[in-house]
């Protein structure tokens, strides 16, 4: 089959999904399935690039995730002046020390070069420092924490239209990337895997434990958002008549028209997203990239510089999911630190990436529509099979009730099952990369 | 003339589907004797080697061993048949002790080897004051000495040695020729390849040159070394 | 007196609890750094199989529990801990056989072995997750303290108490045992001669007729058997939840990288180190410091380093650090 024909089918096929469940389920869950199916997408961009064009493996997503997440909440959350004034400028204060005594013992692991007089210094510097931080934040972040918990407790943030918040959100994960770039590439891919898994945890504790930015697990609710209301759609008169011309009672059209907002929205990103990848991958600079994948010594010998190479791919891959973090939170309007899991949110994009084609960026959009339309089809389905199986048993009998119980956690199975498929028969994906 | 002992025969052949290195490749062995193949790099003498311990699939061809035809049989089951095989690099367990190092020579033999260890011991004193010792923190020479212990531990009727004096010095290489000669004297056949051309063919009883995967010259050693032309192309005059 | 509260409470909180977990993690490192010597990728489904390993313990346990099987006051789950084994083992074995095989055999670069092992770290997740579900799971019985505080403090008259679990000491008897044995094995035997010298040179390896398939499915036994005691050990120390295995995966892969992935000797000092770290980050020295500082110097505050939650942040600082100054590990890595 002609391999454009063959693309246009699976996106096809997939839409259809989407377009059947609205029509077998509900609208508003066809709707769900497709603005989660572009975020999906993006993330799964994201690791393409890093992965599929320069073979990085990045098993910390989540946390480049939940970056993106805090920051609609540092962007688009009104400050709490209280807050601010009980402690703000402390815990500010905090963290710019805390920052300065990093970069000065950058500063000394670049000057000293007596590896154990670097080890033993830095350690000395670092140690103090970590006390001083210490003891500047922690009133601070007493004192926030403090002011109205219920409700408030954190500091706020910026109080600016939520959608400043995708970019800002791609560029802590950038930052985080940076970090980790630095440290964990140009070793074995193992120990970036181990790297990025790490940071990730770290950040995800971060987001759960400090309150005075988060509300950790009290949750951020009513981030604002960049479409109306519901409830303003069903006053305005002329929405509601506008909706009875389409034969729909307000409130199904104002969340139907809510949903199809935010997917036009995130349909734009998404598109310049894959415009830039698609630009990328084949200019100079993605031929390059792709030839350091395959052939790590002979670009070397070239003289093309692998590491700064991968430092800057790895950095973008990272702010693509920061960005499509920062998607989901507006989305979800909340961020919630409890929900952030890892098989969730790093190892599915991979099922999602591996499924679709690494290093094809079509490839891996539709695994992401795919792949998340399973994972949120798959339970009902398995319901309904574990359903139709047990059915001569007694329907109380013990059996019966476990498994469907536990049908929820057959989602992870059959996203495992199928990953380890098209690893063995399809290595190279549904829309492999030319 | 009688059959050699081992013998791979107008071997023709590459790595993979690679192009073919050997040409109608001719090389062999008699019991209890050195046989040397020398030649100018990429002359396919490593190439040569693998190709009789069937590391590389042969074209056309076939190698022989005491009358039986071995073409098709793998790496193990020529070392079962009586093959020794010395890799050029990595040749010995690193990690492992010297003893160990030999013990792992002798993984096929279900039999007590504890007297074969002891010959080799007896060949390389230098093995026995170094056995618990890790192989891995031995001079080049001395490593050389373990890897050719490995490969002896099978009690094998043919050594095949790939460049054994690659990286030692001078003196080392003398004193590694001669434990070679021990071997060969115990009954053993050696088939090496040697980048010391003029070192090598001194101690060999037959000589062969490869250049671009073909035969061009073959002889006893000294007939070689006496040889003008073969002195002026691989010999330096 | 001070300073002899000082040393039991340090004691008591933290140096037993960390020997412990210490053990836990360097028997978890162990099955990570063997898996990655001898079959050459780093194996992320390794967390999910000691939870395996450990819900199949616990099912058996309940089993022998509901059947009045007992060896107080010992837990049951000791007796339950060989069948599990012997189930993981199968479980390892056919993985191995439906699906890593297929990749050694193409000779798949190890990075394209841990995308593999993440689909199966899935698939043995949601096994765990559909057969025993995800909540916490307790199944330590039989006696639960070998010396409770208050007996420490009757018997030795002293303000601060000692507490000394049997899990605890179980755990770390256990240990020593199965580490004795992996190194009697590893080092003494043919067999394990082997698998080190498969470890060090394949090439060579192959050369000197060790069977390669051989090696691999005394890899997996072993695994199997690592996976399963400490995750059973770590169960009964602390409790099952499906999850808090899967986030073992990275203390215990920085034991490994720590030691030097590839080096047993390694993975057991990167566990006790990891292991102290956390302990000693977390834990809050107020106690501690009251006994040793003089009155006016006695802290305020809870004096711990970090809150307990971020104990992934030591494990990951201590990776960072040696990754920067000693990339290789500790020990020398890649050699068993």
């Amino acid at each position: 089959m002609n391999e454009n024909i063959k693309t246009y089918f699976l996106f096809s096929a997939v839409f259809l999904l989407i377009v059947i469940t609205g029509f077998v389920q509900s609208w508003n869950s066809a709707l769900f399935i497709l603005n989660m199916g572009l975020i999906s997408a993006v993330m799964s961009l994201g690791v393409n690039l890093q992965w599929g064009i320069a073979g990085l493996l990045n098993v910390g997503i989540m946390g480049f995730v939940g970056l993106g997440g805090l920051a609609t909440v540092l962007v688009a959350m009104q400050p709490v002046p209280e807050a601010w004034n009980a402690g703000g400028t402390r815990i500010l204060l905090g963290l710019i020390f805390g920052v300065v005594t990093i970069a000065l013992s950058v500063l000394i692991y670049k000057k000293i070069k007596n590896a154990s007089w670097r080890f033993i210094s830095i350690s000395i510097f670092l140690i103090s420092g970590f006390f001083i931080y210490k003891s500047i934040l922690t009133p601070g972040v007493i004192a926030v924490e403090a002011v109205n918990p219920a409700a408030t407790g954190y500091l706020g943030g910026l109080g600016l239209p939520v959608l400043f918040a995708w970019p800002v959100g791609g560029l802590l994960a950038a930052g985080a990337a940076w970090i980790i770039g630095k440290t964990a590439l140009g070793l074995r891919s193992d120990y970036l895997a181990i790297a990025t898994l790490g940071i990730s945890e770290i950040i995800i504790a971060i987001l759960r434990n400090e309150d005075w930015m988060t509300r950790g697990v009290k949750n951020v609710a009513g981030i604002p958002r960049p479409v109306p209301y519901e409830i303003d759609l069903q006053a305005s008169e002329d929405f509601v008549n506008r909706a009875a011309n389409f034969g729909l009672d307000p409130t199904t059209a104002s969340t139907l028209f809510v949903k199809i907002a935010y997917a036009g929205l995130f349909g734009l990103v998404l598109l310049l997203l894959v415009w830039f990848s698609q630009r990328a991958l084949k200019s100079p600079w993605g031929r390059m990239m792709r030839a350091i994948r395959d052939n790590e010594t002979a670009a070397e010998a070239m003289g093309k510089d692998i590491k700064s190479r991968h430092l800057q791919i790895f950095i973008l891959g990272s702010a693509v999911c920061g960005i499509a973090g920062a998607m989901m939170t507006t989305l979800d309007a909340q961020l919630t630190p409890g929900a952030y899991q890892p098989l969730r949110f790093t190892f599915l994009i991979w099922v999602m990436v591996i499924v679709g084609g690494s290093g094809s960026n079509l490839g891996s959009i539709l695994g992401g529509f795919l792949v998340w339309f399973l994972w949120v089809q798959v339970e009902p389905i398995g319901y309904w099979l574990v359903d139709l199986i047990t059915a001569p048993m007694d329907p109380d009998s013990p059996i019966r009730l476990h498994l469907l119980d536990s049908v929820a956690q057959m989602r992870l199975l059959t996203m495992g099952l199928f990953l380890l498929l098209m690893l063995r028969f399809y290595p190279r994906g549904m829309i492999p990369e030319k | 003339m009688s059959e050699p002992y081992l013998v791979g025969e107008a071997m023709t052949g590459g790595y993979g589907n690679g192009p073919d290195i050997l040409h109608e490749c001719t090389v062999s062995v008699e019991p209890g004797e050195i046989a040397v193949i020398v030649g100018p790099n990429g002359a396919g003498k490593s190439t040569a080697m693998k190709a009789i311990f069937g590391m590389l699939s042969l074209g056309k061809g076939k190698v022989k061993l005491n009358g039986e035809d071995i073409s098709k049989l793998s790496p193990q089951d020529r070392v079962l048949k009586g093959m020794g095989f010395v890799p050029q690099n990595q040749n010995i367990f690193t990690s492992m002790t010297v003893q160990e190092n030999l013990e792992m020579g002798a993984f096929i033999r279900k039999d007590d080897f504890s007297v074969t260890m002891n010959q080799v011991f007896n060949l390389f004193p230098i093995l026995l004051e170094k056995r618990n010792q890790s192989a891995g923190e031995l001079s080049g020479g001395q490593r050389q000495q373990v890897a050719v212990g490995r490969a002896l531990m099978t009690k094998p009727s043919v050594l095949m040695l790939d460049e054994p004096t690659a990286g030692v010095s001078p003196i080392v290489m003398d004193e590694l020729f001669d434990r070679i000669i021990d071997v060969a004297k115990s009954g053993i056949s050696i088939l090496m390849v040697e980048q010391n051309a003029r070192q090598a063919l001194e101690i060999a009883h037959k000589g062969f040159v490869l250049v671009q995967g073909r035969n061009a010259f073959s002889g006893s050693g000294k007939d070689l070394l006496a040889d003008k032309e073969v002195r002026k192309s691989f010999l330096g005059g | 007196m001070e300073f002899l509260h000082a040393i039991i409470v340090l004691s008591n909180f933290v140096v037993i609890p960390a020997i412990a977990y210490g053990s836990q993690l360097a028997l978890g490192a162990l099955g990570v750094t063997l898996v990655y010597g001898i079959l050459r990728f780093s194996n992320f489904a390794h967390g999910d199989t000691m939870a395996f390993g450990t819900m199949v313990a616990i099912l058996f346990t309940w089993w022998f529990q509901s059947i009045g099987v007992s060896i107080a006051p010992l837990p049951t789950a000791l007796l339950a801990l060989p069948i599990a084994i012997v189930v993981t083992a199968a479980l390892l074995l056919g993985t191995d056989r439906v699906v890593l095989r297929f990749y050694r055999k193409q000779k798949s670069a190890p990075v394209i072995l841990l995308i593999v092992s993440l689909g199966i770290m899935f698939v043995y997740n949601g096994l765990v997750r559909f057969i025993i579900g995800v909540g916490d799971q307790r199944f330590s019985d039989g006696a639960r303290f070998i010396i409770s505080a208050r007996d420490f403090k009757k018997l030795t008259g002293l303000d601060e108490g000692l507490a000394i679990k049997t899990t605890q000491v179980i755990t770390v008897i256990t240990a020593i045992l199965v580490v004795a044995i992996l190194f009697w094995f590893l080092n003494r035997t043919r067999t394990g001669k082997s698998m080190r010298a498969f470890s060090d040179n394949e090439d060579l390896a192959l050369l000197s007729g060790i069977n390669p398939e051989r090696v691999v499915l005394y890899t997996w036994l072993i695994v199997a058997a690592l996976a399963t005691i400490a995750g059973t050990l770590y169960g009964l120390d602390k409790s099952f939840k499906p999850f808090v295995y899967f986030q073992l995966l990275l203390p215990i892969f920085a034991a490994a990288i720590v030691g030097g992935l590839g080096n047993p000797l390694g993975a057991i000092a990167g566990g006790f180190l990891i292991a102290f770290s956390e302990v000693f980050i977390t834990y809050a020295w107020k106690k501690v410091l009251m006994y040793t500082l003089p009155e006016q110097f006695a802290p305020s505050g809870l004096m711990q380093l970090l809150a307990t939650e971020y104990k992934f942040a030591v494990s990951f600082a201590i990776l960072l650090v040696v990754l920067l100054f000693k990339p290789t590990g500790l020990f020398k890595g890649k050699s068993l």
